[in-house]
């Protein structure tokens, strides 16, 4: 009855395209040049997105907001190996899958100038907003699960922080998902921090990605910096749940280059040198160089896009600020059919605006 | 004894800062309370005088904070933990609700869970979902534990001095409109508000108004639209356990009765207050007591945000309404 080892567990690391734009050929996806400028194209405009959201909030004009800056990478090259009739489960740094799934940026502002009337007319199967962090991952589990039940060949892809992972949610999402080999596919942002803790002090793990061993299923830690990286495997994981295969766990490894949101002064907590030498890295910089290698490239390109997007963006901004929700809309949405306390209520409410509005 | 003019972070910063050095037992724990000094400041400069031993940033985790504060407090020590907002609280219910609260009931008196949660609450700051929420309700509901609410910075140090040294869990919910509303003296050193007391704000004869945190401080304002009813306005400061000789004493006096918070209607404390002043002041009042309150929705998005949130007016026209029936 000897002692012995009966298990030994390892996590691979993935990196396609290095920070200067070179591509290792053997692991290059197959892309068309279609696709390669629709990455560039939507993690740009990601930028220019979060971008004009903090100067907006700077001026007064949206509230919170949390910047995916240095984070496209991730969620853009994620979001594009998805079906579209796969299901999409953000948490909320995820605007960039967001604009990859169709979403109208228009919209996305308007949510972040605090109206859930968003939602009114998303594309479906792209799932509400997760502010409660790792609440959703369960609920990706589910409706993959549900997806099996019903013998639909869709996957469901959810997105969660590095701090996320600490949150019993993220460990029976993973067991459930692990016990009925649900078609989930759990993109972790790992950009570091998890608002002022840093990743060393949310987990003793090495990885996050090893995490998933634990519950039984395949666990990668990706450069979350490198497009091809992330979108390659997440095609694979994706291909790999629908048919059958089961979840994985896929570590972005990342790094969030501005604060936490808008409330947050990143200063008391890190060095700007650590964001400097992130900063090289950087995965728009990176996919850039690796369409000018391609020929797709040049500096004319990028003016005619950053224009072109520059104004789709005004144009969103000017049309989310214009909206107006009702006041109605409070009660409205609560239930199927609403109840006599609440329409007594929303009476109250208006007949008191309106009393106001006279007055 | 020194006596500064502060706001209400600075006030509960201090009431730390001195329960810390009275009492080594006493820890703070919670997301980002240690190095970024909590995301209202309110735990600032703690990690540098007590070191990371007792001040603790934790991984992100509300059940695993307030589940460990559980076995600390049972041990010996007198956790401080902090709910970063109000809305993540709903994660710690299974721990108060299925423990914290009864451990001295369950045992016997054999142990006891001494503990602090703090935790932001409340709308009108523009905030996102989850982070404009009054949840007190929820822990008024769990037979065990307290719960209390400062509308003052003044009395939030004494309050929350008196929740520390409290034998028993305290959920301290913190008005975050207030945070930085407005100043006022708070002597240092030792003082304490006692728990389960409410106190008057003001005295008045005619129409007795209650309520608590933040929206004792919109009552105050209501005070000014209606100079010709004189109004005795209560600040509950503990809800639970409910302090029910003010209530009954102010509502004999004057016969109607308002109740003003931000919690939905249907259960929040208004509906308990009402059903005590019909057990204890029935045959005195002159009128049906009346409710101002949030809806029974979830409180909406900032651009509705506004028309959840009980205002000067909404309470004003609820006292003269009450007055004159
Ligand atoms: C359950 C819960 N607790 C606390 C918070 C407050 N909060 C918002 S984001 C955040 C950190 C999240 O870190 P991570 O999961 O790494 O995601 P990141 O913000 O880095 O994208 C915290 C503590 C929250 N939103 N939800
Ligand atoms: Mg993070």
């Amino acid at each position: 009855m000897p002692r012995k080892k009966i298990l030994e567990l390892s996590v691979d690391w993935l990196s396609i395209l290095d920070p200067e734009g070179n591509v290792d050929e053997s692991l290059e996806p197959d892309l068309d040049k279609g696709t390669l400028e629709k990455i560039y194209r939507t993690m740009v405009l990601t930028r220019l997105f979060d971008d004009k959201a903090l100067k907006l909030q700077r001026q007064g004009r949206m509230y919170t907001f949390g910047a995916s800056l240095g984070q496209e990478a991730t969620t853009v090259g994620s979001a594009f190996a998805l079906n579209p009739d796969d299901w999409f489960f953000p948490a909320f740094r995820e605007q960039g899958a967001q604009i990859a799934r169709g979403i109208p940026i228009k919209l996305l502002y308007i949510y972040w100038m605090g109206s859930e009337d968003a939602y009114i007319g998303m594309p479906l199967r792209n799932f509400t907003i997760a502010i409660p962090v790792s609440t959703q991952i369960l609920h990706a589990v589910g409706a993959a699960w549900a997806a099996k039940i019903k013998k639909e060949k869709i996957a469901s892809i959810v997105y969660f922080g590095d701090g996320a992972t600490s949150e019993g949610d993220f460990h029976e999402g993973m067991n459930f998902a692990g016990v009925f080999k649900t078609p989930t596919v759990f993109i972790c942002q790992n950009n570091q921090y998890a608002i002022s803790l840093p990743r060393e002090r949310q987990t003793a793990s090495k990885t996050l990605a090893q995490k998933a061993l634990a519950y039984g299923f395949e666990g990668i830690q990706v450069d979350g910096n490198d497009a091809l990286a992330v979108y390659s495997a997440t095609k694979a994981a994706l291909e790999k749940a629908r048919s059958g295969g089961g979840p994985t766990l896929i570590e972005c490894f990342t790094y969030r280059l501005g604060a936490h949101t808008t409330s947050d002064d990143p200063t008391k907590y890190r060095q700007m040198v650590e964001v400097e030498e992130w900063k090289k890295k950087d995965p728009i910089k990176r996919f850039q160089l690796y369409l000018a290698k391609k020929g797709i490239w040049s500096q004319d390109y990028e003016d005619k896009l950053i224009k072109e997007l520059t104004a789709e963006i005004e144009k969103a901004v000017e049309e989310a600020e214009a909206y107006k929700p009702g006041v109605e809309n409070i009660f409205k949405y609560v239930y199927a059919e609403m109840p006599s306390n609440l329409k007594e209520q929303m009476d109250e409410l208006l007949a008191y605006i309106s009393k106001k509005t006279e007055g | 004894m020194r006596v500064a003019k502060l706001n209400m972070v600075q006030a509960i910063n201090l009431a730390l800062h001195e329960e810390m050095e009275r009492d080594p037992d006493v820890i703070v724990m919670g997301e980002d309370v240690g190095v970024d000094g909590g995301v209202f400041r309110v735990t600032e400069g703690l990690l540098n005088k007590f070191g990371s031993e007792r001040v603790i940033d934790t991984p992100l985790a509300e059940s695993g904070i307030v589940g460990t504060a559980i076995g600390m407090a049972v041990y010996g020590l007198k956790p401080v933990a902090e709910i970063q907002f109000e809305g993540f609280s709903y994660m710690t219910i299974d721990q108060l609700a299925a423990h914290a609260s009864r451990i001295r009931n369950r045992s016997r008196g054999t142990y006891h869970c001494p503990m602090v949660i703090r935790s932001p609450y409340g709308g009108g700051v523009r905030a996102l979902e989850h982070h404009s929420e009054a949840v007190a309700t929820f822990y008024i509901h769990i037979p065990g534990m307290k719960v209390v609410i400062p509308s003052s910075p003044y009395d939030a140090k004494g309050l929350l001095i008196s929740a520390i040294r409290d034998p028993d869990p305290v959920f301290f919910f913190e008005p975050k409109r207030l945070y930085r509303a407005f100043r006022e003296e708070v002597p240092e050193g030792e003082y304490t508000v006692p728990l389960g007391e409410g106190k008057k704000l003001t005295e008045g004869d005619d129409v007795t108004l209650i309520s608590w945190g933040a929206m004792a401080r919109v009552c105050l304002e209501a005070l000014k639209l209606v100079k010709d009813v004189s109004v005795e306005l209560i600040d509950l400061c503990t809800l639970s356990p409910l302090d029910d000789k003010i209530i009954t004493e102010s509502v004999r006096k004057t016969g109607r009765a308002v109740i003003v918070h931000e919690e939905p209607r249907t259960l929040g404390l208004g509906a308990e207050i009402i059903a005590r002043i019909n057990e204890k002041a029935f045959l005195y009042l002159e009128a049906p007591v009346k409710r101002v309150t949030g809806y029974d929705v979830p409180v909406p998005l900032p651009k509705l945000e506004d028309y959840y949130l009980p205002d000067a007016e909404r309470v004003a026209d609820a006292i003269k309404e009450v007055a004159t029936f």
